[in-house]
């Protein structure tokens, strides 16, 4: 097991990061700002709510739907949302005969544009590992009970290809607008670890 | 290691949207790192996310202490930089070692130390 002496490989990541962080300004290759940016951004504008409004678009606008299917990637770059991580974008759609959940097994692959920076669970081994292996035990245990009828497709992401859930439209929605049905989807069920219910 | 996932303790997976994104200012300013540099085109997101495979791979196969995300992700900008040439692994070691150094409540001491970069 590791200790905490004071060698040089172990020491803590924050005066890691903060040396590397001196070392690429002063190569002129990094600026404070443009990383304050950054990391604005990511917090304050990308995130879940993105990724709900492309779902409720889907759910209100059939042709967008249809399009989002076909090329996710160009379907939520038309609502503005793009950057890093979002170039492949497959979009994989529940029903009520089939259940998708995405993974990372490798390195927590994520679409950030639509969805954010992923939340800790999502980057957890045992997740990464167990998704795969035992996905209806590991989603009933995140308070997801499927049918056993239900078919559980898990979606590996790879350099290739993120995956964003296009969850079931919740019943007794008929009536809401799409912007109060953008407030019921969560971050969690465009990953597929759960359903959207009407609030 | 158990591969257990914590669904209850104070690690338990939100239901909801909305966590903090970073735990720590540094993941932050490591993720920005990796952002920053991928879109002056020193590398591709591709190119990082081999890395990262391979720091995940490397903690996975002789797991020590906590898994933590960004502390691999850490660990692959300083060996992707490393590989590049752009800068080496004994200088990080060196200007981190110095850092660690410091005495506690340095990065109070604005009047006295100037920092140029913010947390």
């Amino acid at each position: 097991m590791a200790d905490h002496s004071n060698t040089t490989d172990r020491l803590s990541p924050a005066v890691r990061a903060e040396a590397l962080e001196s070392l690429l300004t002063e190569r002129g290759l990094v600026k404070s700002e443009v990383l304050d940016g950054f990391i604005n951004r990511m917090v304050n504008d990308v995130g879940p709510m993105n990724g709900a409004k492309v779902v409720a678009k889907a759910w209100t606008d059939p042709d967008y739907r249809a399009q989002l299917l076909a090329d996710g990637t160009g379907a939520i770059k038309e609502l503005g949302f793009a950057g890093p991580q979002g170039e492949h974008i497959v979009v994989v759609e529940n029903s009520d005969d089939v259940h998708n959940v995405v993974v990372c097994t490798l390195c927590s692959c994520y679409p950030w544009p639509v969805l954010g920076l992923p939340p800790e669970w999502y980057k957890d081994p045992a997740y990464r590992s167990r998704m795969v292996r035992e996905p209806r035990t590991l989603l009933s245990e995140m308070g997801l009970d499927l049918d056993d009828d239900v078919e559980v497709r898990v979606w590996d992401s790879s350099a290739e290809n993120r995956y964003l859930v296009l969850p079931q439209r919740p019943d007794g929605t008929a009536d809401l607008s799409e912007e109060d049905l953008a407030a019921l989807v969560t971050r969690d069920a465009m990953v597929g670890v759960a359903k959207v219910s009407a609030g | 290691m158990a591969l257990t996932l914590d669904i209850e303790g104070p690690a338990a997976p939100p239901r909801l949207n909305g966590e903090l994104v970073f735990e720590e200012p540094w993941e932050g300013r490591s993720f920005a790192m990796v952002a920053a540099l991928a879109e002056g085109g020193l590398f591709t997101w591709d190119e990082f996310r081999d890395h990262l495979i391979a720091a995940i791979a490397g903690w996975e196969s002789d797991p020590s202490g906590e898994y933590r995300y960004y502390e691999r992700w850490q660990e692959a900008l300083e060996s992707i930089v490393a590989d590049l040439e752009i800068v080496a692994r004994p200088e990080v070691d060196e200007l981190a070692a110095a850092y660690a150094a410091r005495p506690p409540g340095h990065d109070h001491d604005h009047d006295h130390h100037h920092h140029d970069h913010s947390h």
